[in-house]
């Protein structure tokens, strides 16, 4: 689903040069369910940035869904994005002044898809993460865990290949995390990749497998154990 | 164009004013501003030059009016302060000699105690031809001006003004085929006008044929003075010269000698006039074009602002999967409506001061403006100008929106 070769990533500072990515390899699968872990400045934020299509990298290859990624311009990456891509960020960034609903039916807004089969099909995901009853509530009127879960309706409704999770329970108190990783690992287990990038070991464990990063190297690779870390 | 008949367009656009009310009324009040200035700086200034053509429009604008006096110069033998006057030989001789000329309309004038059974008023009577209408457009209400049959049979006739009318008849009587009394003379009145601006005065005025004039007050064939209107292309200014020289010429008259002949041109006056209502078109339409600039520029400030403010928004909608030239379209349209909105309502409110300025000073005889009103294409013209300077002003915040990058825009707190 998502295949990395040598992937370098450089951001200019002054006259220098930050190193951020220096020749990453990854393949994850379809249906995999992935954390990257890394303290901050590790480089976890840029592979997403890349992954996601909202940056582009230096050098090295990336393939989204089998599809070599370069020279994109930007409306093009928007459809890619439009398409394969879902995107939970820990600020949640819904757009404050639309309701539940209209911010999940926003990314089939963007597919041309009419009114009603858009409102319908957000209501059937707003439904999934548990609220259904909240769809006309503005952000503002939601909790976070709420928020979050909206975030992730909105993710979801396209019907992308990957949900692309960048610190995706870095706002919340460890409840409505646990309740929002449940969220997560109930999506992979229908079958879709999900990529979390996260510092906290407790959530990385929640995955399949841990990516680790440090200072633009993956240091280490694993599959979780699960049970047996509990 | 599809998008532009979408409702979710218009969704989008209604629910981003909606949540930005402030700088949504700001920008219209800006961009209202501009357009209700020139709509009402026009419409002032056309009321200005209604009322100027209120003043002069029964008068053929290039008219000269010449009269004779007395010399100011001894000149072949002749002493100063000899009395001229016009004679009817002087008409005939101008038509043939002087070129570029309309009408060349002699004229008498007089006073006269005028009686129509019990009431009597004395009024201004003129001995006048059929062209003196052309000249000097006559409004009729009933009847007919004086034409060539009068002039030829001298036919006691008059046509008299509507102020005579209110004087000597009773209300709601019928003038025409009545007989009033000039000068113990019996007239039937086979017409009457209203009267214009300039001219009469509250006196009023009776017209009765030339020819008559001249037998019942005893004339021969002298003449009070002429009006003498040039044909279009032709400078009113030297024909006034030209004339007076050839007079000077016929009455042996020192070809210097300025008193001996007076003369008011018209067409001189109002040139004056006239020049200075084009002045003042210019200075309405520049001051009323920058105006519609300055709000222009407003709308591009105000977009730009609202652009920063929104970048993550802008931002998220990117990353969701909005093309570059989708959220391109829909700040223009912003744009777009919110100066259509803006230049309607400038356009309704302007109207209404005009309205108002046309209740308050554009009443009655003496009014400062007349009919102030605007052309309906020339606002169309000014609304069209505003929404495609609105939609090029828009493309600029348009360019940033999109020029961020959505990983950038994102990372904005």
């Amino acid at each position: 689903m998502i295949k990395i070769e040598k992937l370098h990533k450089s951001y200019p500072i002054g006259k220098d040069k930050l190193h951020v990515l220096k020749g990453l390899d990854l393949h994850i699968k379809e249906g995999e369910f992935v954390a990257i872990m890394g303290s901050s400045g590790s480089g976890k934020s840029t592979l997403l940035n890349i992954v996601g299509l909202l940056d582009n990298h230096d050098e090295g290859n990336y393939f989204l869904n089998g599809q070599l990624i370069e020279n994109l311009d930007e409306t093009k990456a928007a459809v890619l994005r439009n398409k394969f891509l879902g995107f939970v960020f820990q600020s949640f960034n819904l757009i404050n002044y639309k309701n539940a609903l209209e911010n999940v039916a926003l990314p089939l807004y963007y597919q041309g898809m009419g009114r009603k089969e858009r409102n319908e099909r957000a209501m059937q995901f707003l439904d999934k993460v548990g609220l259904k009853e909240r769809a006309d509530h503005l952000p503002s009127e939601l909790s976070g865990g709420e928020k979050q879960r909206v975030a992730v309706a909105r993710a979801l409704v396209t019907n992308p290949k990957v949900i692309l999770a960048d610190e995706p329970t870095g706002a919340l108190d460890s409840t409505t995390s646990a309740s929002v990783m449940e969220l997560l690992k109930e999506i992979n287990r229908e079958g879709m990749t999900v990529f979390v990038i996260t510092h906290e070991e407790d959530i990385a464990n929640e995955t399949d497998r841990i990516v680790r990063l440090r200072d633009g190297i993956i240091i280490s690779d694993e599959k979780v154990l699960k049970k047996a870390i509990v | 164009m599809k998008f532009l008949f979408d409702t979710d367009t218009w969704q989008e656009i209604y629910s981003s004013i909606r949540k930005n009310k402030i700088r949504t009324a700001i920008t219209i009040i800006g961009v209202m501003w501009g357009i209700f200035l020139l709509v009402v700086l026009l419409g002032a200034a056309k009321g200005v030059e209604n009322n100027f053509n209120k003043l002069f429009g029964n008068f053929a604008t290039n008219s000269v009016f010449v009269w004779a006096q007395q010399t100011s110069q001894p000149f072949k033998g002749f002493q100063e302060g000899k009395s001229l006057r016009l004679k009817m030989s002087d008409i005939e001789t101008i038509r043939t000699e002087i070129e570029g000329l309309e009408f060349v309309v002699p004229r008498h004038q007089t006073q006269a105690l005028t009686i129509n059974k019990f009431k009597s008023g004395t009024f201004g009577v003129f001995g006048d031809y059929p062209e003196f209408d052309k000249v000097q457009k006559r409004n009729l209400v009933y009847g007919r001006f004086i034409n060539d049959n009068d002039i030829k049979e001298k036919k006691k006739v008059c046509v008299i003004e509507e102020e005579i009318y209110k004087q000597l008849f009773e209300k709601d009587e019928d003038p025409i085929g009545q007989y009033i009394k000039i000068n113990d003379i019996n007239y039937n009145v086979v017409g009457m006008y209203k009267e214009g601006m300039v001219g009469g005065g509250p006196q009023g005025n009776i017209h009765i044929p030339f020819t008559t004039f001249q037998q019942v007050y005893n004339m021969g064939d002298s003449i009070g003075w002429m009006m003498i209107t040039g044909k279009p292309g032709f400078d009113i200014v030297q024909i006034e010269a030209d004339i007076k020289l050839l007079l000077k010429n016929l009455h042996k008259v020192h070809p210097e000698d300025e008193r001996a002949f007076g003369s008011f041109n018209l067409g001189k006056e109002i040139a004056k006039v006239t020049g200075f209502l084009t002045g003042m078109q210019f200075l309405t339409w520049f001051v009323g074009i920058a105006t519609l600039i300055a709000g222009v520029f407003a709308i591009g400030n105000i977009l730009l602002i609202t652009v920063k403010e929104r970048t993550k928004e802008i931002g998220i909608r990117r990353a969701i999967g909005a093309k570059p030239w989708e959220i391109k379209r829909q700040i223009i349209l912003e744009s777009v409506f919110l100066t259509s909105i803006a230049g309607a309502l400038g356009i309704i409110f302007g109207g209404l001061v005009l309205m108002l300025i046309d209740a308050t000073l554009g009443k009655g005889e003496d009014a400062a403006l007349t009919n102030p009103t605007v052309d309906i294409p020339v606002i169309l013209i000014a609304a069209l100008t505003l929404v495609v300077l609105g939609t090029l002003i828009g493309l600029i915040p348009a360019h940033t929106a999109v020029s961020i990058r959505p990983i950038e825009a994102l990372r904005e707190e």
